[in-house]
């Protein structure tokens, strides 16, 4: 009930408590909500309060689960700074004596009281092998999903590829073809275009659901039939920040199998049906079976267009800060640095409305950082000055 | 979906749609891409031109234009007019026969073809009995002769083509009556030449390949005589007075000989070899006119001295002392004169050259023969063309200046009107003064007036005089030395060869209203010119700006700057330059822009952009938008062709190593390197064919090559950044899907020389789907584009409107994207390439009307890689019709393509022609042109010599009165008083519709 009732005053004050613990001190202070800053100012800020300026240090905080997840990017931190509920409870350890084992997401069936946690943390065996980190799945991005597997003929394939500014390439290549279709003429040559390569360590590489010889028939709704490659590839191109080809995957033995009622999508289709000629006749009596659909897919894509759109960056030149709106991002930016650039979101943001793609701006442990922080604060709507 | 949609309101935007767009390719402008052959008729002044792709193109009078296509993909290598009609044939190298007519719809002429034919020998017979090698279209106009490889001539009627076998000429007839110890064994040959005695329509005179000429009767299907000549033929050409023959020959000599009537002749008159006594090359063709008074011309092509100058292309012209051998710089196809006179038989006026490239006349009754002005069919690559800029509706004053700099370098032009005036020009005069500006790779700007169907030569402009340039100008002028044989004299403009690629023109911007031009090239430079009445010397200074703002780590591997000539340099009257600003490193110059009113030019290249006040001659502001990673922006346009040096350097090295290997092993190795020769060359063939074609997907980032490359450049008198006082801005936008804004403060028109300009970043914008910015337009508060400098005060747009938001639109490869101003931020979108998958190539802004009102309004005009051509509505950029306009392949004529204000556009659709469209109701500029069948000359009507019989002669005397007889007029009624038949004359008359249907059924 107590903590009830502080809520709202600290949400009022705008501030965050933290109570940061190194080996057997503490330090308490307060955060600003609105000017969080950056991760490395904030690691800087801890080296400074508990005074060890030259050592490298492994950032943990409690979570509302007792979790102890670490901070390490400026996602993770500002994710921890919506977590306190008010006390923002961090752990610090010395990066080289880290216990790594002590990160962990399993408290659902565990329970940990803090304390215990603090204890798994201070213990003084570190001879484990650390396990692999994991994060919890709400704290991944998307990086590509199956679609539309309710309305697809299940010869096809509809994938997903979330590339959100990540670094990696999409890494693919096309070609021309040509593929025999069952049409009531018999079978038939048509035209088409092909996966011909995949670059190692790309995205559609290791999302494992496209392949060499696919063939694609789709891009982000519109059929690529009587296109030429290099309009298929400028379409590509084009929605490469969101792409969503249909493929016939050359490979049908791994298929999602549909029962007829259940039309969720089972993603683990892995028996062993062949396309046999019944399948193949879902898919290519031609476009009579395609155009079936489009009604349904083109809301898809509408509701995913508006998701995805990336909104373009706009800097402000210097000096006039008139312009600007946000009156405290303003204020604050021309009394500290007048000189830098101010990155303004504009555009209508679309606040996110539940949809995955926007919720992903969460990084795990491995999460980038650097050069996008122009993308992440538009994605957030804030107003960020340095 | 479908019941949302309002019926009532659609149709009512399709029909506005309609009355605004219609899309039309109107007219070629230029040269004909690889002419293959002449005709020309003397009675309705038409010429025509044959092309290698199989067009075929009649030019009569300026604005009188016909073209048309076979559908056979073969070039055209005969045109022959029918005497006195508006049919001709032409003969493709596929062997097939087609006629075409001019035929009158709703008062305007249109060509059509009306048949055609393919001889077709006796069963079994090689194909080279019926491959035909020459023609004759008799004066009759009811017979054509066709003579073939085999040595036969078949006889054949028109229009409807039936053959009429029983007064074909076999080559056995012929053979049979020659000498036995001329002919021997040896063949005659193919038909080399047919030619109609011009006093006798019933004899032609057949010329073979062997050198054998036969006179022979039509009517009575016998040899009338024979001439055995001994050379190679190559030509034949009746004299005027039907009594004597001139034959050329392929060892470059002609031969005289005289119709006696009598038997064989075996000697000529007079034999003469013109460029004499070493080998030469074959007379191809030779023509000999009378004049009235004095001694005749004799022009003939070709006879060079084979070794010195085998590779000239010439055609000699001999008037009693004078000679001159006329020197063009690409081969000629073919030649003929024009006479004075109704009749068309009075002195050679002009002699009208064809030749690969351009199309020469030349005066022959003006003292040295000058060269008149073509006023079309203009050799627009007379130096390749490198970019092209239109500019629509000129002031007068602008007009006529330009013109008068024009006239005077045109001195050496001959003052005769043009001589080909068939034909009556029925377009409407142009409603507005357009010049079309075209650059070239050796860094001339010439001028066109292209306000109608004619593209007009205006003016030339050389910016080569600003440099210091490896060639000598004196070099190639004066090569004429006293006492050169042959006396040769170059003609002609068509000159490919530049002295120093970096000269060439890359972009070019006029300013309609005060005559400054700006103008940039290839190795960075930009020139800012003023038109002056008068010539001037001045010196032009030169302004360095260094555009990677000492950037480190880049090393520019491309050309050097071009070298400025540091004294004065005297220019003649017309644009003069009076700046200059040099980029380093000098790379292509990317975008242009000139602000005439602030006095303001903006340049940009791959490295960045830079803003210059040539009032006070200073550069103002640079901005460097390389990316530090991008290396390849450091590779100027020259590395490569070093690079292409240098591996052709290696791989003669290699030649001569193998050489010398060779040599040294002196057995037989050349077959075994052949050997291994072809098969690399299978191997690679191989493998060329295994990979298969693929495209690479990937999101565009900021580490791509050219990101930093300026595409478009633009001013704009806007709010950049606040919504109550507009300022002078400049926009830039790159390849990486960048937008910069500047803001720039020009001092008051007082203090103009004396305060600085200054610009300050204002913006950036970074598109986040990173495709290069082509096109960059402030929009008012009306929705309309900002008007250009100085319309508003010339009063020729309304003021923009300050009220209300301005917007800015970003026109990207993939995107169109409006922003509002001063806050950027998105209003609305049009995604092309997300859609569709094709790219903005070409954008611009144009204004259309219906044909009714008034009103006009503003669109975008876009062309995409794929060809077509789209109309954008502004401001709520929605589709609103599209066409496609250019093949997808034809990546040139993409590039090429440049829009007038007023909806229409030009392409290359080779180098040396424009196609001209129009998607714009209002402003449409095409041919509209009446040609009528030449009536007067229907008197020689019974004058076939086939199918009428009649006393010998009496058509020929019936001729000779005809001739007599003074203006055609009174020629005329007699005519008429004699006409008992009718029906002849509708036959020829085109307009009667129900005669040329039955024709046209004929022909099949």
């Amino acid at each position: 009930m107590n903590k009830n009732f502080r809520v709202p005053s600290n949400r009022t004050l705008n501030a965050v408590e933290v109570k940061s613990k190194f080996g057997a001190e503490f330090r308490r202070f307060s955060l600003d909500r609105s000017k969080l800053g950056r991760f490395d100012e904030f690691y800087g800020l801890l080296q400074h309060v508990h005074r060890i300026p030259n050592v490298d240090l492994l950032v943990g905080y409690a979570d509302v689960h007792g979790d102890l997840l670490p901070i390490n990017n400026d996602d993770n931190y500002h994710k921890s700074i919506s977590m306190a509920a008010p006390l923002l409870r961090l752990f610090l350890q010395r990066k080289e004596e880290a216990d790594y084992s002590a990160f962990g997401t399993d408290t659902v069936t565990r329970k940990r009281t803090p304390v215990a946690l603090a204890a798994v943390l201070l213990r003084p065996d570190a001879n484990k092998k650390p396990p692999i980190i994991i994060s919890l799945p709400k704290d991944f991005r998307p990086v590509s999903s199956i679609i539309d597997v309710d309305i697809l003929p299940e010869t096809h394939r509809r994938v997903h590829l979330y590339k959100h500014g990540q670094e990696k390439p999409l890494g693919f290549y096309i070609r021309d073809g040509s593929s025999v279709r069952v049409t009531p003429q018999g079978l038939q040559k048509f035209p088409g275009i092909f996966i011909s390569r995949m670059v190692p360590g790309g995205l559609a590489e290791s999302t494992g659901l496209l392949a060499v010889n696919d063939e694609v028939l789709e891009v982000n709704g519109i059929e690529v039939t009587g296109k030429f490659l290099d309009q298929v590839t400028d379409m590509m191109i084009a929605n490469s920040h969101n792409l969503i080809i249909t493929v016939k995957p050359a490979n049908q033995r791994n298929n999602v199998v549909r029962n007829g009622n259940s039309g969720d999508g089972a993603t683990s289709g892995s028996s062993g049906r062949s396309s046999d000629s019944s399948t193949s006749f879902y898919g290519y009596s031609a476009p009579g079976s395609m155009a079936m659909t489009p009604s349904h897919i083109i809301q898809n894509y509408e509701q995913d267009d508006e998701i995805e759109d990336e909104e373009d960056l706009v800097i402000e030149g210097n000096g006039e800060t008139k312009l600007i709106p946000q009156a405290p991002a303003r204020a604050a930016a021309s009394s500290s640095m007048p000189t830098l650039p101010r990155y303004e979101p504009h555009l209508n943001l679309q606040p996110s409305n539940g949809a995955m793609a926007t919720s992903a701006s969460v990084g795990s442990l491995n999460a980038h950082d650097g050069g996008f922080e122009g993308r992440n604060l538009e994605e957030d709507g804030t107003v960020i000055t340095l | 979906m479908k019941r949302f949609r309002r019926h009532g309101n659609e149709s009512q935007k399709d029909k506005h749609k309609q009355d605004l767009y219609q899309f039309n390719k109107t007219v070629e402008h230029g040269f004909p891409h690889q002419p293959s052959a002449l005709g020309f008729s003397p009675s309705l002044e038409l010429l025509a031109i044959g092309t290698r792709s199989g067009a075929i193109k009649l030019y009569g009078t300026p604005g009188v234009e016909f073209m048309g296509l076979h559908d056979e993909n073969a070039a055209v290598t005969q045109v022959h007019f029918l005497p006195n009609q508006v049919e001709f044939v032409t003969l493709l190298d596929d062997n097939s026969l087609h006629m075409w007519t001019l035929r009158a719809h709703s008062g305007v002429s249109e060509l059509h073809e009306i048949g055609h034919f393919t001889l077709t020998g006796p069963p079994g017979a090689p194909p080279s009995i019926t491959r035909v090698t020459a023609v004759l279209a008799h004066s009759s106009g009811e017979l054509l002769l066709l003579g073939t490889e085999g040595g036969h001539v078949f006889v054949v009627e028109v229009p409807g083509f039936r053959e009429l076998e029983e007064n074909n000429i076999g080559v056995e007839d012929v053979q049979s009556k020659v000498p036995e110890e001329y002919v021997g064994r040896r063949n005659l040959e193919c038909v080399e030449a047919l030619q109609e005695n011009p006093l006798n329509p019933r004899q032609v005179l057949i010329g073979y390949s062997r050198g054998l000429m036969v006179l022979w009767d039509l009517e009575r299907r016998r040899p009338i005589q024979q001439f055995l000549g001994t050379q190679q033929l190559e030509s034949v050409c009746w004299m005027e007075d039907g009594g004597n023959i001139l034959s050329s020959h392929s060892d470059g000599s002609y031969c005289h000989w005289t119709v006696t009537g009598e038997d064989p002749q075996t000697e000529p008159e007079k034999q003469e070899m013109p460029y004499g006594t070493f080998p030469c090359k074959a007379i191809s063709k030779i023509i000999q006119l009378s004049t009235r008074q004095g001694p005749p011309f004799l022009i003939f092509s070709g006879g060079m001295p084979r070794a010195s100058y085998g590779d000239r292309h010439c055609i000699s012209v001999i008037h009693s002392k004078t000679h001159e051998a006329l020197d063009f710089t690409s081969r000629i196809i073919d030649f003929f004169v024009i006479c004075e006179g109704e009749e068309h038989n009075g002195d050679p006026s002009a002699l009208v050259v064809l030749v690969e490239e351009e199309l020469v006349v030349v005066d022959l009754q003006t003292e040295g023969w000058p060269v008149i002005q073509t006023p079309y069919l203009v050799p627009l690559h007379c130096s390749a063309i490198t970019c092209s800029h239109h500019v629509s509706s000129i002031p007068l004053k602008l007009w006529e200046r330009v013109q008068v700099a024009g006239a005077l370098q045109n001195t050496h032009y001959s003052k005769k009107p043009w001589p080909i005036n068939g034909g009556q020009n029925l377009g409407p005069d142009p409603p507005q003064r357009d010049l079309l500006l075209t650059g070239h790779e050796d860094g001339t700007v010439r001028f066109w007036d292209a306000s109608g169907v004619c593209l007009y030569p205006m003016y030339k402009l050389s910016t080569a005089g600003v440099f210091h340039t490896d060639a000598d100008p004196n070099d190639n002028m004066n090569q004429g030395s006293e006492g050169e044989w042959p006396p040769f004299r170059k003609v002609g403009c068509f000159d490919p060869y530049s002295d120093d690629p970096r000269l060439g023109i890359q972009k070019i911007h006029l300013c309609k209203y005060n005559g400054y031009l700006t103008v940039a090239g290839t190795a960075g430079q930009i020139l800012v010119l003023e038109l002056n009445d008068e010539a001037a010397e001045q010196m032009v200074e030169a302004t360095v700006v260094d555009l990677l703002q000492g950037q480190e780590g880049f090393r520019w591997k491309g050309q050097a700057r071009l070298d400025v000539r540091e004294e004065p340099v005297l220019f003649p009257p017309g644009f003069q330059p009076f700046a200059l600003v040099q980029c380093q490193p000098p790379a292509v110059v990317t975008a242009i822009a000139l602000h005439s009113e602030w006095k303001l030019v903006t340049f940009g290249t791959s490295h960045g952009f830079g803003l210059y006040d040539y009032q006070q001659r200073k550069n103002i502001m640079v901005k460097c938008t390389l990316n530090p990673s991008d290396q390849m922006a450091m590779e100027g346009p020259l590395s490569r062709v070093k690079s292409i040096k240098k591996s052709l350097r290696q791989s003669f090295r290699r030649i001569r190593r193998s050489r010398v290997s060779m040599r040294k092993h002196h057995t037989n190795n050349a077959a075994k390197l052949q050997e291994i020769n072809a098969r690399l060359e299978a191997e690679a063939l191989q493998e060329m064919e295994l990979a298969p074609v693929q495209r690479k997907i990937e999101a565009r980032s900021s580490d791509d090559s050219f990101t930093g490359l300026v595409r478009t450049l633009y001013f704009a008198d806007t709010f950049v950044s606040d919504s109550s006082h507009s300022t002078p801005s400049l926009w830039a936008g790159t390849n990486g899907g960048a937008v910069f804004a500047y803001v720039i403060r020009v001092p008051t028109v007082e203090r103009r020389m004396e305060d600085a300009v200054m610009a300050h970043p204002a913006k950036e914008i970074q598109l986040m789907h990173r495709a290069p910015v082509v096109g960059l337009v402030v929009l008012d508060g009306k929705g309309a584009p900002l008007p250009e400098p100085l319309e508003v005060a010339h009063d020729l747009a309304r003021s923009p409107e300050m009220h209300g938001s301005h917007h800015l639109l970003v026109v990207s490869e993939e995107q169109f994207k409006l922003f509002t101003l001063p806050k950027v931020s998105s209003k609305s979108k049009l995604k092309l390439t997300a859609v569709d998958g094709s790219r903005v190539r070409r954008v611009g802004v144009a204004w259309f009307g219906s044909r009714t009102d008034e009103q006009l309004e503003s669109s975008l005009v876009m062309l995409t890689n794929q060809g077509e051509l789209h109309a954008i509505s502004l401001p709520s950029i929605k589709m609103l019709v599209h066409h496609p306009c250019i093949r997808r392949e034809d990546v040139s004529g993409i590039a090429s393509c440049v829009f007038t204000k007023y909806g229409q556009g030009f392409y290359l659709i080779s180098p040396s022609e424009f196609e001209r469209f129009s998607l714009s109701t209002r402003w449409v500029v095409e041919p509209r042109c009446l040609v009528e069948a030449p009536l007067q000359l229907r008197s020689k009507s019974p004058s076939s010599p086939i199918h009428r019989d009649q006393p010998d002669g009496l058509s020929t005397e019936h001729r000779n009165f005809k001739r007599e007889s003074e203006g055609y007029g009174v020629l005329q009624e007699i005519q008429k008083s004699l006409e008992g038949d009718p029906m002849p004359f509708l036959e020829n008359n085109l307009k009667t519709k129900p005669k040329s249907g039955n024709v046209l059924s004929n022909g099949d």
